[in-house]
């Protein structure tokens, strides 16, 4: 009797290592040169994305006689997937990654560099190269960026007799004249997350601060000026809490006169053809600046599968992805801008609305560049010092040391 | 025939095997595996890079040292023990009201009863973004209700405020709350013996004097059920917070469930995560002691 317990214990003890063993075994199949298929996990599961990112792989794979099996999976779920797939060894042939999130999976060894493959990542803006390089090697390419800059409501400053604000002196003034009733001058973001981080670097970096000196007098210019505008109610006082889709919705409602936000955004203000809006650059602290603004964008990479044609097949989607033709097919089709620094004339011409997110794209910083993987800390601490100090819990001068301190 | 009698006792007992196997089996694999898991994650410097290599160097306790030692560890603990009793203590107030209402029967008061059940089907995620629009300082609908009754004369800033979006916070889950209340009350209250408030009336005792002395001392094993399960649901409170206002404003709404989420998914550093959710788990473990020697208490009487 007791033998049969113990066979049915085995082989209730074998079960789960039977289940695994199936699922490890089908990245390993086909190691005989001819690639059939590429896996793609990327995270454009929204119409119309999902369609215009969709044509351009499949434009790729014809060229390369491949087929495509495509997974998408919402923006926040990626990084779990990506972690889960690690461990369980099948991770995707071709991953798209948000650039800031590059260095991170690439310093977990999941990742190859473009390198190995010989592909050309020359002519592409620095800043995506450098949100994509860990440990002196470029590990993904972005096919077009995007970035931040000031959206007006162009009814609105006419009426009020004003042009589009070039300094924060002029920002300030335009948005005390323009908020009138339940209207205020400007809306930005200032979440609890990194989107209100990331929203703040506009002025931060303009104005000479940096993330690797937080508690700098510069950092806390930046801050007073948007603690300003609240305090003033120029602004409305639920930035703390609106996201930059938030945002957009009070712009798209008449309810605020200008906003900061990224031409992601465009799409969704044709919805509301009545707004009639125009984009310029991030207003500067003193005039003759350049604005520097943070880089944003999907970055395509390559992960060590270990099937090594698969991963050059990859890589050479990659290639094909982030070409010129493609680059500025995407540009044009999800308002972006190309990544290759020599397209942006023609890009202008032919999408004039464009022109300030290209000029602000061409100037701009990422978010990892210079902090790698410590990015996530200092974002941490950049828009905790900015609720503090949007809540009057603290003042611009001591937000930074109060919310570095951990 | 000492062989065939033991033989006998063997086949008992692998019948008696074979019944727990699939429970502890069960148990095993979804409540001894993850806990354990948790408690060494606890203890190692597990990364995203060890996703990838399996590589996670033991830390002792370090990682528990850098959640007690941050600057959030002592607010987060406030707020968590503020948050569940602010919540638990509104569920339960006005869910034990409504049960007591419902007991009396009166046209469409089923319907209504059910209607009651709703905020309990919706997904946290859409009611919490609901809520959101609702608590909007400036366009908010509640806002604009308390305006117009003229009971507030300046908008209240719900989620905008440090010193208002615990409550804020608080209203929304005693709002999710209610129906696990008054579902659990309600039932309790139909198992109360409908002679016992007959006698109790011949006696005099009516209305509140009913409520003391009949009511509510025949409800106590089920008040003291829905109140230490009401304790643990509302210790891991996440989406709610997140959907609301993500632990701002200036954390004024971390919990420790918000601290172990962010650690762990935002920051990635999976071992510190752990060690909140643990010192969370700690927590609630004393309750569910709690829970099981009342629960005997119940059983013996």
């Amino acid at each position: 009797m007791n033998k049969k317990i113990n066979r049915l214990l085995a082989l209730a003890a074998l079960a789960p290592l039977a289940l695994t063993a199936c699922g490890g075994g089908g990245s390993q199949a086909s190691a005989n040169g001819k690639v059939g298929e590429l896996t793609v996990l990327d995270y454009y599961n929204n119409e119309p994305d999902k369609t215009h990112i969709q044509k351009a792989l499949d434009k790729c794979a014809s060229e390369l006689g491949v087929t495509l099996k495509r997974e998408t999976v919402p923006g926040k779920d990626l990084i779990q997937k990506v972690l889960q797939r690690s461990s369980s060894r099948t991770l995707p042939d071709v991953l798209m990654l948000d650039n800031p999130d590059v260095q991170e999976i690439a310093a977990t060894g999941g990742l190859s560099p473009l390198s190995d493959y010989g592909v050309n990542t020359s002519g592409f803006a620095q800043g995506m190269l450098d949100a994509a390089t860990y440990e002196g090697k470029v590990y993904g390419l972005a096919p077009t960026a995007n970035t931040l800059g000031l959206f007006y409501n162009k009814e609105m400053l006419a009426a009020a007799g004003i042009q589009p604000p070039k300094t924060w002196d002029e920002l300030k003034a335009a948005a005390a004249k323009l908020t009138t009733g339940d209207r205020y001058g400007l809306a930005f973001s200032a979440i609890a997350t990194y989107e209100g981080s990331w929203q703040f670097l506009p002025f931060m970096w303009t104005n000479g601060g940096d993330e690797t000196d937080l508690k700098s007098a510069k950092v806390a210019e930046s801050l007073k000026l948007i603690d300003d505008l609240v305090a003033s109610g120029s602004a409305s006082k639920s930035v703390v809490n609106w996201s930059q889709a938030d945002v957009r919705d009070q712009f798209a409602a008449g309810k605020a006169a200008m906003m900061i936000n990224g031409p992601w955004q465009i799409p969704s203000l044709a919805k509301t053809p009545t707004i009639s809006w125009e984009a310029v650059q991030v207003p500067v602290h003193e005039a003759g600046q350049i604005p520097v603004a943070p880089l944003g964008g999907e970055v395509w990479t390559v992960p060590l599968t270990g099937n090594k044609d698969k991963q050059a097949k990859a890589a050479k989607l990659v290639e094909c992805i982030t070409s010129d033709e493609n680059q500025l097919a995407l540009a044009k089709e999800r308002f972006t801008v190309p990544t290759r620094t020599a397209l942006a004339g023609d890009y202008v011409k032919a999408v004039p609305q464009m022109a300030a997110f290209t000029d602000q794209v061409s100037h701009a910083r990422s978010r990892t560049g210079k902090l790698g993987k410590e990015w996530p800390k200092a974002a941490t601490v950049m828009y905790t010092a900015i609720q503090l100090a949007l809540t009057d819990q603290a003042t611009p001068g001591e937000a930074f040391t109060r919310a570095s301190a951990g | 025939m000492p062989g065939a009698r033991r033989r006998r006792g063997g086949r008992e007992r692998l019948v008696q095997v074979l019944f727990l196997a699939p429970a502890g089996l069960y148990l095993v694999l979804f409540f001894g595996y993850p806990v354990v898991k948790n408690v060494l994650m606890s203890m190692q410097a597990y990364t995203t890079r060890t996703f990838f290599t399996g590589e996670a160097p033991w830390v002792g306790l370090a990682n528990y040292a850098t959640a007690l030692g941050s600057t959030l560890f002592a607010p987060a603990m406030l707020n968590t023990a503020l948050f569940t009793i602010g919540s638990i203590v509104g569920q339960f107030a006005i869910g034990l009201a409504l049960a007591s209402f419902f007991r009396r029967k009166f046209p469409l008061s089923g319907f209504l009863r059910s209607m009651l059940l709703l905020p309990w089907l919706l997904p946290l995620i859409v009611s919490s973004a609901t809520w959101r629009s609702i608590l909007d300082q400036d366009s908010g609908v509640l806002n604009a209700f308390l305006r117009s009754l003229g009971i507030i004369q300046e908008p209240v800033p719900w989620l905008t405020s440090p010193s208002v979006a615990l409550l804020a916070v608080v209203l929304v889950t005693i709002w999710v709350g209610i129906p696990f209340n008054v579902t659990i009350l309600y039932g309790g209250l139909q198992e109360i013996p409908e002679e016992l408030y007959e006698a109790g009336a011949v006696d005099g005792a009516t209305g509140w004097k009913a409520f003391w002395h009949i009511t509510w001392p025949n409800l106590r094993p089920v008040v003291s059920v829905v109140l230490v399960l009401g304790v643990v649901y509302t210790l891991k409170v996440l989406d709610i917070i997140l959907g609301l206002t993500n632990g701002g404003p200036a954390n004024a709404t971390q919990t420790l469930a918000v601290r172990s989420y962010q650690e762990s998914f935002v920051n990635f550093q999976f071992g510190v995560g752990a060690a909140f959710s643990n010192i969370l788990i700690l927590i609630s473990l004393v309750f569910a002691v709690i829970y099981l020697r009342l629960n005997r208490r119940a059983v013996d009487e």
